[in-house]
């Protein structure tokens, strides 16, 4: 019943919103339109504008790429699950920032501290009452286990919400754009991409750098002598489950200003990730990041060249990698 | 290699054979007078027999070589559009278009297979599941499988030329007869010495590589009969339902052939028709609800691999302790 009285307050705020976004993006659509009215260019001019636009978007796809596989690396070190709820958890994280804004009134940058950890707190939730039961069963129950929540999760997010989207708007900091003489840069844009870099960054230096991470990379190597020093591995890895899903939550957030929030945002962009977590292999954390990032701006640049190819060359790639080196770019061979 | 028969004993011996043989032919005159009491709808119980038949192809990998293919449903898919435009577009006689698409689907198996063997465990499931993906993103963009609108209008000519398939109940004895012939050839497989071989695999592969069998190979021929019989499925899918769409390939028939085997039981022989059953009625009635299918089968799922994992047909086996 609640669910009928929020539709409809979403509904008026969502069209409000809507025409502000419109607003906002008109002029964008108005120099498209100027574009496809110039004379078209022989195939071999290079048309920047355009190409530095695409390379920008799959920069950004990049960086959610890099963010979700980088969560799903650091959860397999330690679970050796692969946790397909983690597209539902994204999802989860751009619509915490969407109830956070229309019913508690906390703007962007509250969702961006408060939805990692909430969405974090749920996967701890998740990993305390069902993940750490599977901890001696075959790891493909894990998968099981992940894809039935990510069917229940994504299930009723539908249900109360449909299949289309609710705007979210960027916040008014990072509104407008930069001018950087061959192109317009977003400064939204330019945030998601510096942000999701630092944050990949810091993730890598704390696990490869610091004493906690030197704990954590003994875990995953061997668990039972960790535990034999008397560190609590059982919480270490609850901790790094809930760690891995707030970073999905986090590009959850990152994601909401861009791609609208949807139930089903998260449920076609898990398997990209899966094809980079494929070609990557998941043996490093800077490989996860690394990959992650190349194949977005590999992506872009097929939209750029070959549009029709850009929804498949992700898995074409892990094809041709697969072929060269099945464990992967930085995957060791076991 | 001969030696292999005698060598890895048999797990099912002769009681086991009988009781399964038994069960089998309580299925088949079961499933002969079902149509007939009226209380079923036919087509209800074809489209059940066809996600039966995919679901046992699936099993063939999942429960006896250990291979999760998260993927199977772009074999259904792919199937179903060769049979599809073969028969509408081309005019072909169904026994053609169906045999068109088994051999599509084992080229593509083929293609995938060589592809996924290289990895083991949650790579094979995860690069299943992108090559699939990759093949939806192709037929959504190719001109045959018209895109959202699917294939419609699939004729149901006669079946060699005599069985005439716009019949219902001749429509269902015919796929009935193709369901229990390839039910026993998957039985047959998994108890000949190549089935043997790949249980070794399940249950041991590096063993298995050091007794010098070649397990890639097992492996890929068990993928590739595999994605045949599940185009087989798709093919008589597609002539049942008389159109072939992109639900057929989307990674959610994958999730679902995965449920129903998981909920029949993995491994067992009836499981997979006895989840596949259980999944076509629960989608049939709870049609009118909208997504609250979806959450019902992922709480299936869920309830499935934290406290029964041994499915339906798998806990009954315990119980009486019978091979099924």
């Amino acid at each position: 019943m609640w669910g009928k009285r929020l539709n409809f307050r979403v509904w008026i705020r969502g069209a409000a919103l809507t025409r502000r976004f419109l607003a906002e993006t008109t002029p964008s659509l108005a120099l498209r339109e100027r574009a496809a009215h110039q004379p078209s260019l022989p195939m071999f001019a290079i048309n920047t504008s355009a190409l530095f636009g695409q390379l920008l978007v799959g920069l950004i796809n990049g960086s959610f790429y890099a963010l979700l596989s980088l969560g799903l690396a650091v959860i397999f070190g330690l679970l050796n699950i692969i946790n397909f709820a983690h597209g539902a958890l994204f999802m989860m994280g751009a619509f915490c920032a969407y109830f956070l804004l229309n019913l508690a009134g906390v703007g962007y940058w509250g969702a961006l501290v408060l939805t990692p950890v909430i969405v974090g707190a749920f996967g701890i939730f998740l990993e305390r009452t069902m993940l750490h039961r599977l901890a001696n069963l075959d790891h493909l129950y894990g998968l099981l286990l992940t894809f039935g929540l990510a069917l229940i999760i994504q299930g009723l997010f539908q249900n109360y919400f449909g299949s289309s989207g609710l705007p979210y708007a960027i916040p008014p900091e990072l509104t407008g754009a930069q001018n950087l003489g061959f192109m317009f840069l977003p400064n939204y844009r330019a945030w998601v991409v510096v942000l999701s870099a630092i944050v990949c960054f810091a993730t890598w230096f704390a696990i490869e750098k610091t004493s906690l991470g030197a704990l954590l990379r003994a875990a995953t190597e061997n668990p039972a002598l960790v535990r034999a020093f008397g560190v609590n591995v059982p919480r270490m890895i609850t901790l790094a489950y809930g760690f891995g899903v707030g970073l999905a939550g986090l590009a959850g957030v990152l994601a909401a200003p861009i791609n609208q929030v949807r139930p089903l945002m998260g449920a076609d962009l898990i398997i990209v990730v899966f094809a980079v977590v494929v070609i990557g292999g998941m043996g490093s954390i800077l490989g996860s990041i690394v990959t992650g990032f190349a194949l977005g701006v590999i992506e872009g640049l097929t939209k750029y060249i070959y549009p029709e190819a850009s929804n498949t060359v992700v898995f074409v790639v892990m094809a041709l990698v697969l072929m060269v080196k099945p464990a992967g770019l930085f995957g060791r061979a076991s | 290699m001969a030696a292999s028969s005698t060598v890895i004993q048999s797990p099912s011996g002769a009681r086991g054979f009988n009781t399964e043989l038994k069960v089998f032919g309580g299925m088949a005159a079961l499933l002969i007078v079902l149509p007939l009491t009226g209380l079923v709808y036919p087509y209800f119980i074809m489209q059940a027999l066809c996600f039966a038949l995919f679901a046992c192809a699936f099993n063939l990998l999942i429960g006896y070589v250990g291979l999760l293919s998260f993927g199977h449903a772009v074999f259904l898919g792919t199937a179903g559009y060769v049979s599809a435009h073969a028969a509408r577009v081309w005019g072909l006689a169904p026994e053609l278009a169906i045999l068109l698409a088994v051999m599509a689907a084992l080229g593509l198996g083929l293609a995938i297979g060589l592809l996924a063997i290289r990895r083991q465990g949650i790579y094979f499931a995860m690069t299943t599941l992108a090559l699939s993906q990759m093949m939806y993103f192709v037929y959504l963009q190719a001109p045959f499988t018209h895109g959202e609108d699917g294939i419609q209008g699939v004729p149901q000519a006669r079946l060699l030329g005599l069985i005439d398939l716009s019949k219902p109940l001749i429509l269902y004895y015919s796929v009935l007869a193709i369901f229990l012939l390839a039910f026993l050839l998957i039985y047959r497989a998994i108890n000949s010495p190549f089935g043997e071989i790949l249980k070794a695999i399940r249950e041991n592969e590096p063993r298995a590589i050091s007794l010098g069998y070649k397990t890639d190979r097992y492996k890929l021929v068990a993928f590739v009969l595999s994605a045949g019989l599940a185009g087989l499925a798709g093919a008589v899918k597609v002539i049942v339902a008389q159109n072939a769409s992109l639900t057929d390939v989307h990674w959610a028939m994958s999730g679902e052939v995965v449920l129903m085997t998981l909920v029949g039981g993995l491994g067992t022989i009836f499981g997979p028709v006895v989840g596949a059953f259980i999944i076509t009625a629960m989608q049939q009635y709870l049609a009118g609800w909208g997504q609250w299918v979806q959450v019902a089968q992922g709480v299936i799922f869920v309830a499935c691999v934290l406290a029964f994992r041994r499915g339906i047909v798998g806990e009954i086996a315990a119980r009486l302790k019978i091979p099924l």
